[in-house]
């Protein structure tokens, strides 16, 4: 579209800016504010430089919950990305049962955060639970609330329910959105599904997997409610991640310095991190 | 029915597993979840549902929280039009980078806003209040809109605005009366979007609040710290959370594809 | 290359069809000699792409069948009858480099990478894509999409026919006449079968030395550009082909003579006609129109200047007839008279030409 350099548009602008401002700047402005600033209590506070930053950055809190947070967040993005698209490409291109499995399949992603933790807290619960129940009877030893193996399986498995139907939908709008003539071509030149696959539809799903691994990365790399409900975080550390941890400190410890650092480093890890993979995606369109 | 079909299928059973786990927990007894397990309910019984349609400190949870997911989505969709509106169509001074600015939001963790915006909100006096969560979920869903409104309306050629001014429409007689219809369908899968973020972002929405404009969550936990342990009352409530997103997805089905499809979620 | 049988074909996309209205090809009956140029032409919705993907094996038809050489392929795969197809649209693999996407097909059906090579490089010449070989086939301009997706058709030598689904629909139009003449020097050059289906009159008749003309899923009429243009069976042939289109008039006919508006026409088939119900009507073309001192009267309505001559649009007989006047020949004024050149004046009844078989 050719755009008219017109700066009278700043006011059809202002109203988001002045709203994402006061959401986004002035609470900015505290955490930085408490970040640099140490306080013995009675609202005195005293310029403590890059100090809680660097107790941060070497504490081994922080950096537990980080790994954990990493491995979290790589679990979840090599099960739901490969299983959203392996979903979206056995659906019917077309039909009457294609929007009856798309609301279906929808349903998981519109369910409030802690009811998603509810419910996997009463699925998983090893002798009144359906989930719980049934691996026990194989003969498995499962208890999420006190095996930090279990625990972890039921987050990621929580995690994988939840969300994969975000990846399915993106993956099946970008697949019906090539066109026939390509799978006729294909057709007419004898290419085998797995060409098909290869040459036709990954390319075209690019820019669809970009968003959708964007998307996963980051609200993975978020994610609070549900685990709190599901394991509270335990048993013991084990499935603290970064939100969970930030938040115990902040609300639950008061302890405004280090958490108000540890928010600005994990605000800008996620920053690095989207960015960085976005660039790696979108590499080959610039050329 | 091809054997492929088989995949979307086992996997649809399997996201209605806990879902069916959960409908079946809210139809028992408290007795007969922590006696035994049946896989469906042998003493039927609608109590649990009773009490939440009669007690306000439940059902008062339901109101809030639409509550104030609608003044989101009205907000946000509102805000966010005249905005996207201005991106789609004009180059003005720095409107690459409050664009994404603007987007950078989005990757906010809630977990650091909780303590600020707590404290911001305290200090304007909106703190637990349906206002207080609807303008602290516009710090995504402004984004959000306005991402999926410029896109929908990059869509729309310029030449339509300009032949409503050549026709005699004022700019707001063109928008509202023109231009809006046009989009209707983006403003219909924005105002979706934000229904949804809303509706299940539940940290920032339990910690500002208290009793006034309580979200249904707070009063989930309530039950299952203090009152000992009553699943059954739990597992209703969570249900009831289920339905107005059923609802939702239900209407907009033929949408959800078509939605998605302009890649911008 | 192929002989190709088109046996009594109906093609409906509704599972159960009843009415005729649901068949997208109401009854087709073509034969089609090896090694011809062929175009389908006709309107959008005529049917000519379902016909085109009945040929190519991306569709089964539901009564009827497709025959090459005489062997019923009408369930083979595209792949079984060995066909190519260039679509409206260039379909590329964006991945590969022009080179990759050549030897595509052939690489599929395992043929050793050396005589790949070579099939390779002929094609890439005759298409004059040898430059490009090693780009990456998304960085080409549409056109040169097209010829990669056209050379992806050549390159197997044993291929029955090739296909064209409107394929210069996203040419640039200077580049249209380029690719178009490539084409027929194409088809001169290697003489494999090749149908073109458009509904561009001018490709049709440039390129094809028979063309089928269809409308609402049957086969109007069929011939060389010549007979199409004087000899239309259909008045809808008439008026399809040429710019402007047949001029049609209300007539009567008594012994054997026909007459607009009292005024007596020669025609070719005025004697054939029977007594029969239908509505008959005279047709011919603007170019067989001139202005003459007796004839049927008209009103001049509008000259409009089309370059080398003059489209002159006139008011009488029952309707409006059109001629066309070389530049700088006099045009009368007000009211003149018409007369109509009786070898190419013919009469339809319902449509159809009478005394021609439908």
């Amino acid at each position: 579209m050719n755009k008219t350099v017109n700066q009278k548009a700043w006011f059809f602008v202002l109203p988001v800016f002045l709203m994402v401002a006061f959401n986004a700047l002035i609470p900015l402005m505290t955490v930085v504010n408490y970040s640099v600033q140490e306080s013995f209590g009675n609202n005195e506070f005293f310029w403590s430089g890059v100090g809680w930053f660097e107790q941060v950055l070497r504490s081994e809190r922080f950096h537990a919950a980080l790994l954990r947070q990493i491995l979290f967040t790589s679990l979840v993005l090599l099960i739901q990305i490969p299983l959203g698209l392996v979903i979206a490409l056995a659906m019917p291109r077309s039909g009457p049962w294609v929007s009856v499995c798309l609301v279906l399949m929808a349903l998981p992603l519109l369910i409030p955060w802690n009811v998603v933790g509810a419910m996997w807290n009463i699925f998983a619960l090893p002798d009144i639970g359906l989930l719980g129940k049934m691996i026990n009877s194989l003969g498995i030893p499962y208890n999420y609330t006190r095996q930090p193996i279990s625990a972890w399986f039921t987050t990621v498995l929580m995690d994988v329910w939840h969300w994969t139907s975000l990846v399915v939908l993106l993956c099946y709008a970008g697949l019906v959105s090539i066109p026939d003539a390509y799978y006729q071509a294909a057709k007419v030149d004898g290419a085998k599904p797995w060409a098909v696959f290869r040459y036709i539809q990954l390319p075209k799903l690019k820019h669809v997997l970009t968003i959708a691994i964007l998307l996963r990365f980051m609200d993975s790399f978020m994610i609070y409610s549900e685990v709190v409900v599901l394991t509270g975080g335990g048993p013991g550390n084990s499935t603290t991640f970064l939100s969970i941890d930030l938040v115990k400190m902040a609300i639950g410890q008061f302890d405004l310095g280090p958490a108000a650092a540890m928010s600005i480093v994990y605000f800008l890890i996620i920053l690095l991190a989207s960015w960085l993979f976005f660039t790696l995606m979108m590499q080959d369109e610039g050329r | 029915m091809q054997k492929r079909y088989l995949i979307p299928i086992v996997y649809i059973i399997f996201l209605m597993l806990p879902i069916y786990w959960l409908l079946n927990m809210s139809f028992k007894t408290t007795n007969e979840i922590l006696g035994g397990f049946t896989l469906y309910p042998h003493q039927f019984t609608l109590d649990n549902y009773a009490t939440i349609f009669t007690d306000p400190s439940w059902y008062m949870g339901y109101v809030n929280s639409i509550t104030y997911v609608a003044i989101n989505t009205v907000l946000s969709v509102a805000v966010a039009l005249p905005a996207a509106y201005a991106f789609s169509r004009y180059r003005f001074l720095g409107d690459k980078h409050l664009f994404f600015w603007l987007l950078s939001n989005r990757m906010a963790p809630p977990a650091v806003f909780v303590l600020p915006f707590l404290q911001l909100y305290s200090s304007v006096g909106l703190f637990d209040t349906h206002l207080a969560v609807a303008l602290a979920h516009t710090l995504f869903n402004i984004p959000l809109a306005v991402w999926i409104l410029e896109g929908f309306m990059s869509g729309v050629p310029k030449e339509l605005d300009e032949t409503a001014y050549v026709d005699g429409y004022s700019f707001w007689g063109f928008f509202l009366k023109i231009f809006v219809p046009t989009i209707a369908a983006g403003i219909g899968v924005a105002a979706f979007f934000c229904f949804m973020f809303s509706w299940v972002e539940l940290l920032l929405a339990k910690n500002l609040t208290a009793v006034e404009a309580k979200p249904i969550a707070a009063a989930m936990t309530k039950t299952a710290s203090t009152s000992g342990y009553e699943l059954g009352l739990l597992a209703a409530a969570g249900v009831l959370t289920i339905v107005p997103g059923a609802f939702v997805i239900y209407f907009v089905r033929n949408y959800i594809a078509k939605g998605f499809a302009l890649g911008r979620v | 290359m192929a002989k190709i049988t088109l046996d009594n074909i109906r093609h409906s996309y509704y599972p159960n069809p009843q009415r005729d209205e649901d068949f997208a090809l109401k009854r087709v009956a073509l034969d089609w000699a090896d090694g011809g140029a062929y175009a389908l032409l006709g309107p959008s919705g005529c049917g000519k792409t379902t016909l085109l993907n009945l040929i190519s094996g991306l569709l089964v038809p539901s009564e009827g069948r497709i025959l090459f050489d005489g062997r019923d392929v009408s369930t083979a795969s595209p792949e079984q009858r060995n066909i190519a197809q260039v679509f409206q649209f260039p379909v590329i693999y964006d991945t590969m480099t022009v080179y990759d996407n050549l030897a595509f097909p052939l690489r599929n059906r395992g043929v050793p990478e050396a005589e790949v090579d070579k099939r390779v490089r002929e094609i890439a010449e005759m298409l004059e894509l040898t430059a490009t070989l090693r780009n990456r086939a998304s960085g080409l301009t549409a056109d040169g999409k097209q010829k990669i997706s056209l050379g992806r058709g050549l390159v197997r030598a044993d291929v029955n026919v090739i296909m064209f689904d409107e394929p210069l629909t996203v040419i640039d139009p200077h580049l249209k006449w380029q690719l178009r003449s490539k084409l027929k020097e194409l088809h001169q050059k290697i003489r494999r079968t090749m149908i073109y289906v458009t509904h561009d009159q001018t490709e049709a008749l440039t390129f094809a030395d028979q063309v089928v003309v269809m409308n609402n899923g049957e086969v109007v009429q069929t011939g060389t550009p010549v007979e199409l243009f004087e000899r239309p069976m259909h008045t809808f042939v008439g008026h399809f082909i040429g710019s402007p289109g047949m001029n049609l008039l209300p007539c009567e006919v008594k012994d054997g003579k026909a007459s607009v508006a009292g005024t007596v026409i020669q025609t070719v088939n005025a004697a054939a006609v029977k007594d029969a119900p239908g509505k008959l009507e005279i047709g011919v073309r603007p170019e067989f129109v001139s202005f003459a001192k007796t004839g049927l009267p008209v009103d001049i309505v509008k000259v409009a200047d089309a370059g080398r001559f003059r489209i002159v649009e006139t008011r009488g007989g029952g309707g409006s007839i059109k001629l066309l006047v070389k530049e700088g020949d006099a045009i009368p004024e007000g009211s003149a008279h018409l007369s109509f050149d009786p070898a190419r004046t013919q009469i339809y009844r319902d449509g159809w030409m009478v005394g021609a078989a439908p």
